[in-house]
């Protein structure tokens, strides 16, 4: 096996923890195969970002330019393509994050190289790099592996976890080249705030894609008022329309860890998970029982939460009165 | 305005029970409702109002047996000028690359000013057809969009990143663009139009139709193997609680009550 290379994901100037991460499975994944890691740092000044992240690698390979200071998929394609034709790596490893899922794929055309996405674990065997990934949902896994030894994958944020800087990284420089793009970075934008923060909240009741229809949502009202909890969501309800984005729980939304989480409909999608999965007592209620949010929670109900929902508020009114 | 919409009819695994099939390589499909993959569903919608903007035509692209004309008629009818469906048997064990392959013949004659793509297919969820076939187009892209805005030959858009965080970029037309769910609200077909639906052109091609060599497409021509399908194994699995609704609330309630949760 040659070497590994990993793209450090930085966003507004910080070094994201999918970085260390996948650098970390990266140093067990040569240590065990006498191999080395390369991490790639593109950004405006390496001079700024580059000491923690070098020592998770053999070494860090830092392409500085003003055009790299924010993420532009093109200029990253344009450094990579290069970086990779020359290292001839065995694996490419980036980030399956808005940016990877905006760069992996067209990457894997320019250069020719396999392309396996979302990536939940890594190794390497007699046949060569084997990879799991979720599919359907995620109730079923799949092993995928690369035709021939090179190819490039995303891997998922939390699939593996973050070890301590071990290594004294030597850092070494590569010129940028020239960077001639048609898309054209612009700036970033928030999701305005208009309410109440979730992730302050020490109860949540989070609603899914069971929940149906919106006349259903004034069930949960209720029964979030004789908890005192708010009202979370996942993507499907966001994309209704049901709730505001700032409510939404997950990878593109707010990571919450509140005391008590109550996932109502919620099937456990990981972009969902991502974000509450450190809650201190997780109950779930879904009528599916192969839902992988069981597999998170302390305590299930598999039923309808169109039921459950107003059975359990009229259970807790009792309890409350007694 | 030129605007081709790729989609893809998957099945909806969201509360359905998912068993792998006897090839171990697929799943068993007898006892699965089919419907168009949900962020494609978005993406249709949005080229639909662009086009109700700036005028144009809308051409829905799939890959797929005759069961997907049931998406594409549906797309028809909510708006859709015309569709084309590529299916051959030489297909089976297309990976995600040669699908974007597959596309970029049957799309590149059609000379479209937008490529929109669904962020990511319900299935297997891999997201990379859309980008790759971008790149096989030659047209500068953008994933994850959850808005845009067209003004001569630009594009400016919105893409999604994490944590309530968004990107604002432009391209220049001819481009392609992954659409995120949530974008917009997607209509439902009127009558009308399903019944103007019968009259639209849905042209079926196979691999030599669509301007492809045997070689270049299946198993043979893939980068990727998918060597086994399996349930997961779970470490950890919640207690269920049991027994009818009353019940079962009842012991939850009293579950929050004993932890000091309520």
């Amino acid at each position: 096996m040659s070497g590994i290379l990993v793209l450090v994901e930085h966003l507004r100037g910080e070094v994201r923890d999918i970085t260390y991460e996948m650098l970390t499975k990266a140093n067990a994944l040569a240590l065990a195969a006498n191999s080395r890691v390369t991490g790639l740092l593109l950004s405006d000044s390496s001079a700024v970002r580059a000491g923690h992240v070098s020592g998770f690698c053999d070494r860090l390979l830092a392409v500085d330019d003003p055009g790299l200071k924010d993420f532009n998929s093109e200029a990253y394609q344009l450094v990579l393509a290069e970086v990779i034709a020359s290292e001839q790596p065995s694996l490419v490893m980036l980030a399956h994050s808005a940016l990877g899922v905006d760069l992996a794929p067209s990457l894997a055309v320019k250069t020719g190289l396999p392309l396996v996405s979302d990536v939940i674990a890594i190794s390497y065997d007699e046949k060569g790099w084997l990879f799991t990934r979720q599919m359907y949902s995620g109730k079923l896994n799949a092993d995928w592996r690369f035709k021939g030894e090179q190819g490039i994958v995303t891997v998922r944020a939390a699939a593996f976890r973050a070890g301590y800087a071990s290594q004294a990284g030597t850092v070494s420089k590569r010129p940028a080249g020239s960077l001639k793009l048609a898309r054209k970075f612009l700036g970033y934008e928030e999701a305005p705030l208009t309410g109440v923060d979730i992730t302050k909240a020490g109860a949540i009741i989070a609603v899914g894609r069971g929940i149906k229809e919106q006349k259903n949502m004034a069930l949960v009202e209720n029964l979030a008022r004789v908890i005192g909890a708010e009202i979370g969501c996942s993507r499907p309800v966001i994309d209704a329309g049901w709730m505001p984005k700032e409510r939404q729980i997950g990878s593109s939304g707010k990571t919450v860890k509140p005391k008590l989480y109550i996932g109502l409909g919620i099937s456990g999608a990981f972009q969902h998970t991502a974000g509450m999965k450190s809650a201190e007592t997780i109950i779930a209620v879904n009528k599916d029982p192969n839902a992988p949010i069981f597999q998170l929670a302390h305590y299930g109900i598999v039923g309808d939460i169109l039921k459950v929902i107003p059975a359990l508020e009229a259970k807790l009114k009792e309890l409350k009165a007694a | 305005m030129e605007i081709v919409v790729c989609c893809k009819r998957v099945p909806d695994t969201s509360e359905a029970e998912v068993v792998v099939d006897a090839s171990g390589k697929d799943i068993r499909r007898e006892r699965l409702a089919f419907t168009i993959n949900e962020a494609d569903n978005y993406t249709l919608e949005e080229a639909l109002l662009i086009k109700e903007k700036v005028g144009g035509t809308v051409t829905l692209v799939s890959i797929g047996t005759k069961e997907s004309d049931d998406i594409l008629r549906m797309g028809l009818a909510k708006g859709a000028d015309k569709a084309i469906r590529v299916h051959d048997d030489k297909l089976a064990g297309s990976d995600a690359f040669v699908l974007a392959r597959i596309l970029a013949k049957s799309i590149a004659p059609l000379k479209p000013d937008l490529v929109m793509c669904g962020s990511q297919a319900g299935d297997d969820g891999q997201a990379q057809v859309g980008v790759m076939l971008a790149e096989l187009l030659g047209l500068p892209h953008a994933a994850y969009v959850t808005k845009v805005e067209l003004a001569g030959n630009l594009a400016k858009v919105k893409r999604e990143l994490e944590g309530g965080l968004y990107e604002v970029l432009e391209l220049p037309l001819p481009a392609l663009l992954t659409i995120q769910t949530g974008i917009n609200m997607p209509r439902y077909a009127s009558i009308m139009g399903i019944k103007r639906a019968q009259g639209k052109e849905l042209k079926v091609l196979d691999a030599a139709g669509a301007g492809l060599a045997p070689e270049e497409v299946g198993a043979a021509a893939a980068r990727t193997t998918l060597e086994k399908l399996y349930a997961p194994v779970s470490e950890t699995h919640a207690e269920i609680i049991e027994g009818d609704v009353n019940e079962a609330s009842a012991k939850l309630a009293a579950v929050l009550r004993e932890r000091g949760l309520v």
